[in-house]
């Protein structure tokens, strides 16, 4: 196997120049993190114990590979290109009319995902040495993130939609593999399960958009897709596909009605969250959908469908937020909610505003994550010098650590100002924008206000949520047993350094799109107009100016402002006693905290239907009726029953067998002669 | 000529061969039905000779090599089943029934 690029294919031979150096080297961001794996899986095998060792490659491949991207960045901006470079690295599946080359894509999109993957991914990486310093199975783990992150940039790299589908199922694969790391747990097991499962569902959605896209346009690659789509393709196979496609999309970015496995998979490490189910591998969807604009640009039903689920998802993610007490679980709605804003971004054709977010929701949700690690981190430290047996995640048992984690507690601060959309920090800007294209889509359909009046009323629940999250952690008396609190103490450098700079990406994140309004000149929008600008001009979109985007501003702002306010003074008006001695929640708080039911639901309406039919019919009557008894007993006895016949016939008296030679040979001259 | 009347004794004498052979359970009698059958043929190839050429009576001359060796070999064999069996009565000796 080759990995040097067979040929660079110059789309658009007006790029002046055609690519150069770095570009020709995207497919080192892969080969980096693969070799992580090699190197790391193989010391999981022999050397489990090797740290410094696992300690330099995991990070180290991880920091290779966002060095080529910011060459690879800093070229394209220095030329920036009207069409995708396409790298060619060798051809894949040859069959009849089908071609499928394994190539990659690098264009303005695929540039910004490379930066964030890698960048947000390197913090991660160094981040988990600290975090991940004393588990057993260190070698594995980091083996399992550089998979991870090698799936991650096939699926941003791939230029056909096969090749993206590798690093689909793959970050699936890795996700898997990493919230069941401690799989001797049951219950992580089973959480590792449940996203394989519910991802399964999506994948057939994502696999029969692909084969509609096949059938109808003979074509899988993003340039000939999209550049012949509008030509091409009918208003209902647009709407078919991009609706299937929007199907794989609920399922890895977490949506209604496949959301559900985020949540439990907040059994994995911590970084792990962050990484996979925060900041990268749940936003694939909304990269797909950004990727694609151009067919969801031709299918409007299907844009309404988008928006609808990720406004609705947005809400619903928000208000289960507000009654979770595991600080994790709070934080994973939140990220169902979040994405719920990308979709709706994405949903009404704002796709710069849905990617922007997405850039801005990995830098502070990694930190929140982040932090969150480094607060579990410290109790978990704590209970285990005591021996004590509390729930370390548990946000009923903190309280007041401002006072043993300040570092963390103020880059905590800033995320949730970033999340809650305070200006000047980078979740201000993005959220911002995606729900004022909403509200600018409303003119044409009324429905649009609904989603926007939906986003308006989840930005402010995130708010409220983040500021109880953030009470209940740092702020009011403490909860910590007397015993313990001798034990607390701020993270080692390795985590709070990775902190520190995502504290300073989710301060100045929104710098990459500033608005006019604000000085700026929406530097993101220009990058991807290149690659957004034919699905906008199939779907143009005015935002609003003047003095409705004013209005819209103050009440973004002053939903957040008053949200953290009430959050804040609600969490601590009251005294919250620790866990073990919290009586059970009651009326709407209890409905909260079960999350509406809604495992329940679907464990009633499909899990048990679906177990019922495996056990009663298809095992018990289907396997051991029809295939076990039909089948191989029936065969058994068939043959038995032949075997008697014939030994008959072996009686052992030659007499008998000379008769049967005989009218053999007579039959057989009959036969012969005539 | 002779062919009809020859081939006729040659199909009675190879049919009571068979007879002999099917029926009977004494293995020297069976074995002589055999030697029946061999000279039932062997009757049908002088007829034919008469008529087709020299051939037929090359063939005899095979068939009696083979029936004398035939012969050596298969005695053997039969005193040795009746060393083994004290009986040569072939109903008892079926070791091979199913």
């Amino acid at each position: 196997m080759t990995l040097s690029p067979l040929a660079v294919q110059v789309v658009n031979e007006a790029s002046a120049g055609g690519p150069g150096g770095a570009v020709r080297l995207v497919w080192l961001t892969i080969a980096l993190p693969l070799l992580g794996v090699v190197v790391n899986g193989a010391l999981a095998f022999v050397r489990p114990r090797a740290r410094a060792l696992v300690s330099l490659v995991g990070p180290g491949v991880l920091l290779g590979a966002f060095a080529v991207s910011l060459a690879i960045f800093l070229e394209l901006r220095a030329a920036p290109p009207e069409a995708p470079l396409i790298v060619t690295l060798w051809p894949w599946l040859h069959a009849g009319d089908l071609r499928i080359d394994i190539a990659l894509q690098v264009d303005q999109l695929s540039a910004v995902m490379l930066l964030v993957v890698t960048g947000v991914g390197s913090l991660i990486h160094i981040y988990s040495v600290g975090y991940m310093g004393e588990d057993p199975g260190y070698a594995r783990y980091f083996a399992y993130l550089n998979l991870f992150v090698a799936f991650m940039l096939i699926l941003v790299l791939g230029a056909n939609l096969p090749v993206l589908f590798i690093g689909w199922e793959g970050v699936g694969l890795c996700s898997y593999l990493l919230i069941g790391f401690w799989f001797t747990d049951k219950a992580n097991a089973d959480a590792g399960k449940k996203a394989f499962l519910a991802n399964r569902v999506g994948d057939f959605g994502f696999l029969v958009a692909m084969f509609i896209l096949w059938h109808t346009m003979g074509a899988l690659d993003f340039v000939t897709v999209l550049s012949r789509a509008p030509a091409v393709l009918s208003a209902a196979a647009a709407t078919w596909i991009t609706l299937l496609l929007l199907l794989g999309c609920t399922g890895k970015s977490a949506q209604i009605p496949l959301y559900v496995w985020l949540p439990d998979a907040m059994a994995g490490p911590t970084p792990v969250s962050a990484l996979i189910h925060a900041a990268t591998m749940v936003t694939a969807g909304v990269y797909l959908v950004a990727r694609t604009g151009v067919l969801f640009a031709l299918a409007p039903a299907t844009g309404l469908v988008t928006a609808g689920i990720g406004a609705l998802t947005a809400l619903f993610a928000a208000t289960i937020g507000l009654r979770q007490y595991d600080i994790k679980k709070v934080l994973a709605y939140s990220t169902i909610s979040q994405l719920g804003y990308m979709f709706l971004g994405v949903g009404v054709g704002a796709y710069t505003s849905g990617i922007f977010h997405l850039v801005t929701h990995a830098f502070f949700k990694a930190l929140l994550f982040l932090g969150a690690g480094s607060v579990i981190h410290a109790l978990h430290h704590a209970y285990h010098a005591t021996h004590g047996h509390d729930d370390a995640q548990d946000m009923r048992n903190m309280g007041g650590l401002r006072r043993w984690l300040p570092v963390t507690c103020g880059l905590m601060w800033i995320a949730t100002l970033a999340i809650a959309g305070v200006p000047p920090f980078a979740g201000f800007f993005s959220k911002d924008e995606i729900l004022a294209a909403a509200f600018a889509r409303g003119a044409e359909q009324p429905v649009y206000y609904a989603f926007y009046a939906m986003g308006a009323a989840a930005a402010f629940l995130t708010a409220v949520y983040m500021a109880r999250l953030m009470a209940m952690t740092f702020h009011g008396t403490t909860r910590v047993g007397e015993a313990e609190q001798p034990h607390l103490h701020e993270a080692p450098v390795s985590m709070t350094g990775p902190l520190a700079l995502l504290g300073a990406l989710s301060l100045a994140g929104g710098l990459i799109n500033l608005p006019a309004f604000a000085g700026g000149h929406e530097a993101l929008d220009h990058w991807l107009e290149p690659v957004t600008r034919a699905a906008t001009a199939l779907h143009p979109l005015s935002l609003p100016t003047g003095s409705t985007e004013h209005a819209l501003l103050g009440v973004a702002v002053a939903l957040g402002v008053i949200g953290l306010w009430v959050g804040y003074r609600t969490t601590l008006g009251r005294p919250i006693l620790p866990a073990r001695a919290a009586p059970p929640d009651t009326g709407l708080a209890r409905l909260l905290y079960h999350k509406y039911y809604v495992d329940e639901i679907y464990d009633a309406l499909i899990v048990r239907p679906v177990v019922w039919l495996s056990d009663k019919v298809l095992w018990r009557v289907v396997d051991q009726g029809l295939v076990d008894g039909i089948l191989v007993g029936g065969g058994v006895v068939g043959s038995r029953w032949l075997g008697r016949i014939g030994s008959r016939l072996q009686s052992g008296q030659v007499g008998l067998y000379v008769l049967l030679f005989l009218v053999g040979a007579i039959w057989v001259l009959r036969v012969i002669l005539g | 000529m002779l062919l009809g009347p020859a081939l006729g004794l040659s199909a009675v004498l190879f049919s009571l061969g068979v007879a002999g052979v099917v029926l009977r359970r004494n293995a020297i009698v069976l074995f002589m039905c055999v030697e029946l059958m061999l000279n039932a043929v062997n009757l049908a190839f002088v007829a034919f000779a008469q008529v087709y050429g020299v051939g037929g009576y090359l063939m005899v001359f095979f068939v009696m090599t083979v029936a004398a060796a035939e012969a050596a070999v298969g005695l053997a064999i039969i005193l040795a089943v009746f060393r083994h069996h004290q009986s040569i009565d072939l109903q008892n000796i079926n070791l091979l029934h199913g």
